[in-house]
């Protein structure tokens, strides 16, 4: 059976782990290697690199850290931040990342996720989608250039029309991201991503909102997502990896069990 | 030990150096055909689309070298189906169903099966992410891997249960996890993306 997946997410600014709430007021964590390291021990089935800043500067992700993490861990991970192109997909998987994450790049050119797919096959594309539910609308709302909160803005694209684009479009993966949830450790925002995952077909990953275990078996069961993305409760030690899965899989989830 | 990774122009070389070299064992990557030819062992990874794959092989004159080798070379993901006769797999990333001539992409035809898309049966694709495996036969590859240790998948497309077939897994059905023929042995998972397990398997190979 296929296992549900728990994913580390690392946060990376200038080489270094960062955590905000709501995507604001970032502090460091430590350094990604050592971090990244004791995850793939730990237990995480997957990680995670954002590099937060890297799609409002207009810059690509630092490329060292990449081969030293593909050095040293032998789980998956997935680099995200201001993959613009196939050459800097390119770069970022010769370096050893097994998938690329495109966000605000995606929302200014959405063909970019139909080259990628084309030239990398399908299953390294993921598309990362930041959603924030406008209580004036009542719509969830797509927005980009979240990592800089001066140039973080709406776009037009509602998230549900944007879930159902990116999968026509060759995306392997959809990373959500419940703006609303992030940081704040009240559980995933489950009613969105229920909505999101009855119209998507392809991998669903859940992210903001995990504070406790049992955040991670609402998501589970009641989103059916295939994996739960969290940053701070992993980061901060208020939830140990082999721990949650132990308790997973006491409450019949599907979860790979480190021996 | 002469241990060469074959730089088919893919993406993922350098996750499966670091694995071989985490082992304690050399190894160097390489597109030429002399020290390819010349290896004790040899790895052929692969991610991304057959037909781009296939399409780098070609253009660095690799098909005959890799097709002649006698010592043992293992696959990974993309590596694998590149060593069947052909793979569906073809310019549109997501097209399922019948295959047809027109976007079949030929292999290397070391091991006489076909790539076509994995019958998912309603779930959804790619397969991505641990899966366990629901059968294992006795290849020395295979040597301490037991049915219901997880593996680390990425792919849609697949090569069905055959008399090549060394591991099984099963997504909607089941196919091939792992096959082999003579000195060939290719896997669909990623052991180098798959904890200590898909150590164990790297370093079965290298002992061989």
């Amino acid at each position: 059976m296929l296992a549900k997946r728990i994913i580390p997410c690392l946060d990376v600014r200038d080489g270094k782990v960062v955590k905000g709430v709501q995507f604001r007021n970032h502090e460091i964590i430590g350094d990604i290697v050592p971090l990244a390291q004791a995850y793939a021990d730990a237990g995480a089935d997957e990680l995670v690199f954002y590099d937060i800043t890297a799609s409002s500067d207009a810059r690509v992700v630092d490329k060292s850290w990449v081969r030293r993490i593909a050095e040293v861990i032998d789980i998956p991970f997935c680099v995200a931040g201001g993959i613009k192109s196939e050459q800097d997909a390119q770069q970022i998987l010769k370096m050893g990342a097994d998938k690329i994450s495109i966000n605000s790049p995606a929302l200014q050119n959405p063909a970019l996720i139909t080259r990628l797919a084309d030239y990398f096959g399908q299953q390294c594309v993921v598309v990362g989608i930041d959603s924030f539910y406008d209580k004036s609308t009542g719509q969830y709302q797509v927005y980009q250039f979240t990592g800089d909160e001066k140039k973080t803005s709406a776009t037009n694209w509602t998230t549900l029309d944007w879930v159902k684009e990116v999968q026509a479009l060759g995306a392997g993966e959809i990373v959500l991201n419940c703006m609303n949830q992030d940081g704040v450790r009240q559980g995933y925002d489950l009613e969105q991503l229920t909505l999101v995952r009855d119209i998507c077909n392809i991998p669903l990953i859940a992210s903001g909102g995990a504070g406790r275990e049992e955040h991670f078996k609402d998501v589970f069961k009641q989103a059916d997502v295939d994996g739960a993305l969290a940053a701070s409760v992993f980061h901060k030690k208020m939830i140990e990896i082999n721990v949650l899965k132990q308790y997973l899989a006491e409450q019949q989830i599907e979860i790979r069990l480190c021996k | 030990m002469n241990n060469i990774i074959i730089d088919t122009g893919c993406a993922n070389l350098f996750s499966v150096e670091s694995a071989v070299k985490r082992l304690g064992y050399p190894v160097t990557i390489s597109d030429d055909p002399k020290v390819i030819s010349q290896a004790d062992k040899v790895f052929l990874p692969g991610v991304g689309n057959a037909r781009h794959a296939m399409e780098n092989i070609r253009q660095k004159n690799l098909v005959t070298t890799i097709k002649a080798l006698k010592q043992p070379v293992l696959g990974f993901c993309l590596g694998m189906q590149l060593m069947a006769e052909s793979s569906t797999e073809g310019v549109k990333p997501s097209t399922e169903g019948a295959a047809s001539e027109a976007n079949q992409v030929n292999g290397l035809n070391v091991i006489p099966t076909r790539i076509s898309p994995l019958q998912a049966m309603g779930k959804r694709l790619p397969h991505m992410g641990w899966n366990t495996l629901t059968s294992v036969t006795d290849h020395p590859v295979f040597t301490g891997i037991n049915p219901g240790d997880y593996f680390y998948f990425v792919h849609s497309f697949a090569a069905p249960v055959s008399e090549f077939t060394v591991a099984s897994c099963e997504y909607g059905s089941t196919f091939s996890a792992a096959i082999a023929k003579d000195n060939f042995i290719g896997c669909q998972f990623h052991p180098e993306r798959s904890g200590a397990l898909g150590r164990k398997i790297i370093q079965n190979f290298l002992e061989l």
